[in-house]
């Protein structure tokens, strides 16, 4: 089916505050999609209910025809996660991380160290393997995870903000690693993000959220001809999220960023 | 849960091997843990000892305190366990953990039995101390077998206790308030310093309902030449069992809640 991941209606609240308001979306095999929003708009409350950490309040969702709440074990086999903190564990070198996660997702034990292998090259870090993980760079960690997420060939990936708190340079080869997840393997991605530019770069449809409402979704051209004829892309964003004086979401960036820094020991 | 139970322990073992793993890399923690057991049997022990104020049937005080500091040592590097999924909560490591296709009594599991291998090496510093003060140590393979079967057993229940404890109070803060107010408990209201048959009624029933109990009693009767089990070894182990699973099908039901 061409239809990876369907959500209809999906709502989710913490008490008062309704953090999901009714979204639907679906995202079609071999896309790159892309989430847009500002911090706090409700990104990250949608991913966690897609990957079954967080069951919805109203509506539903599937992945590859499973249901995420009825069918929640069938799902997990089918998708990767990288979630917006580094989480790599720091303690282990990389060889081994990917070795927990392989055992964990049920690539089978005469193809594993193969299997290893192959994500290490494919993302540039066999000569680091046996590295412990705290010595690796942001940039590093956010590839071996993205290794880890591809070990069992998901039909999904969901990359929650995959470049924050990380250089320039490290940006960039992140972007191109994930272009090549598209180009040779054919995965389909949903992404999470609030850079235009990542946006830009990576993705062939996009959606907009703003305080948890889905205000905008099309294909990059779609968005920026439904803002105006010379609208670019921070132009969209700002239509769709508000122009408000928006300085919390300002400072949880700053927040954000720093927290991944610390977390590299920067 | 999903799939074989070949998988399911497979799955318990993946995880249990990779905590120990990290213990590889810094085992530092390993040395600082055991200055706690050292004090007590060399220091308090000693003491209480000359004192002879506590009765110990015809074990000599030292040989009655041994597996008594051998439990507390399990019950310590135990009770703290749970914290390090509030951290690697806060880092995102048990988002992906949960979004794999592992059961969830099989990420508690394999969490909790690599505080086996805490114990097991408190064990052997343990061991040292006694034969330096002269316990009248039983070296027999089966006497031995049972002290690393129950020193696991006591340290996956234990462990799991406390990774129940971080799910229900989800921050490091709590969590070392609360970690303090049970330990102290647990080991004073039971037979790990003292016989439960000279407390008074109220403590002795509190201390028969007290896993750490049935930890000590069994190792008493294992560890010491001459040794014997108040309430049976069968006893023991049947009951730490019991309560183990119980902790186990309760923690996979909680695990999921750290992280929302």
């Amino acid at each position: 089916m061409p239809e990876v991941l369907c959500t209809h209606s999906l709502t989710r609240r913490f008490g008062d505050v309704v953090a999901v308001d009714s979204v639907t979306l679906s995202v079609d095999a071999g896309e790159i999609f892309g989430l847009l929003g500002r911090n706090g708009s409700g990104k990250t409350t949608l991913i966690r209910m897609l990957t079954t950490l967080l069951a919805p309040s109203a509506g539903n969702a599937a992945v590859g025809g499973f249901d995420v709440v009825r069918d929640a074990a069938e799902v997990r086999r089918l998708i990767g996660y990288v979630p917006q903190a580094l989480s790599a564990d720091g303690e282990l070198t990389a060889y081994e991380n990917l070795r927990v996660f392989a055992k964990l997702y049920d690539v089978p034990p005469a193809r594993r160290e193969a299997r290893i292998g192959e994500v290490l090259a494919f993302m540039g870090l066999t000569d680091h393997a046996n590295k412990l993980v705290r010595d690796y760079s942001g940039g590093m960690i956010r590839r071996l995870e993205i290794a880890q997420a591809v070990l069992h060939q998901p039909r999904l990936m969901f990359l929650d903000e995959p470049t924050v708190g990380l250089d320039p340079v490290a940006r960039e080869t992140v972007w191109e690693h994930i272009q090549r997840l598209r180009a040779d393997i054919g995965a389909t991605i949903f992404l999470t993000t609030h850079y235009m530019d990542e946006a830009e770069k990576l993705c062939s449809r996009a959606a907009i959220m703003r305080r948890g409402k889905l205000t905008a979704i099309g294909t990059l051209d779609q968005l920026k001809a439904s803002v105006g004829p010379r609208a670019n892309f921070d132009d969209v964003f700002a239509y769709y999220t508000g122009t408000g004086l928006d300085e919390d979401s300002a400072y949880a960036d700053t927040a954000a960023a720093r927290r991944a820094a610390r977390k590299l020991g920067g | 849960m999903t799939g074989s139970p070949g998988r399911f322990f497979a799955k318990t073992w993946a995880i249990a091997e990779m905590e120990v793993r990290k213990l590889r890399h810094d085992p530092t923690e390993l040395v600082t843990r055991a200055v706690q057991p050292a004090l007590w049997l060399l220091v308090f022990g000693q003491v209480f000892s000359r004192v002879r104020a506590i009765p110990t049937g015809h074990l000599s005080y030292m040989d009655f305190l041994m597996p008594g500091i051998l439990a507390q040592s399990v019950l310590f590097v135990s009770i703290f366990n749970g914290i390090s999924i509030i951290w690697e909560r806060d880092l995102g490591i048990v988002h992906k953990f949960l979004v794999s296709p592992t059961p969830r009594t099989a990420l508690v599991l394999g969490k909790s039995v690599s505080a086996g291998a805490r114990a097991l090496s408190q064990a052997v510093i343990i061991y040292a101390l006694a034969v330096a003060l002269g316990v009248d140590i039983d070296w027999s393979i089966l006497s031995l077998a049972g002290v690393l079967v129950l020193a696991v057993l006591g340290a996956t229940l234990f462990s799991t206790f406390s990774l129940i404890i971080a799910c229900i109070v989800k921050t490091r803060e709590r969590f070392m308030g609360i970690g303090q107010v049970l330990t102290m408990p647990l080991f004073f209201a039971s037979n790990a310093i003292y016989p439960t048959e000279i407390m008074p009624s109220w403590l002795k029933a509190i201390a028969h309902l007290n896993p750490l109990t049935y930890e000590v009693d069994g190792l008493r009767a294992l560890t010491l030449v001459g040794g014997r089990s108040v309430m049976g070894l069968g006893v023991d182990f049947a009951v730490l069992t019991a309560v183990l699973l119980l902790l186990v099908i309760i923690g996979g039901w909680m695990y999921p809640r750290i992280v929302t």
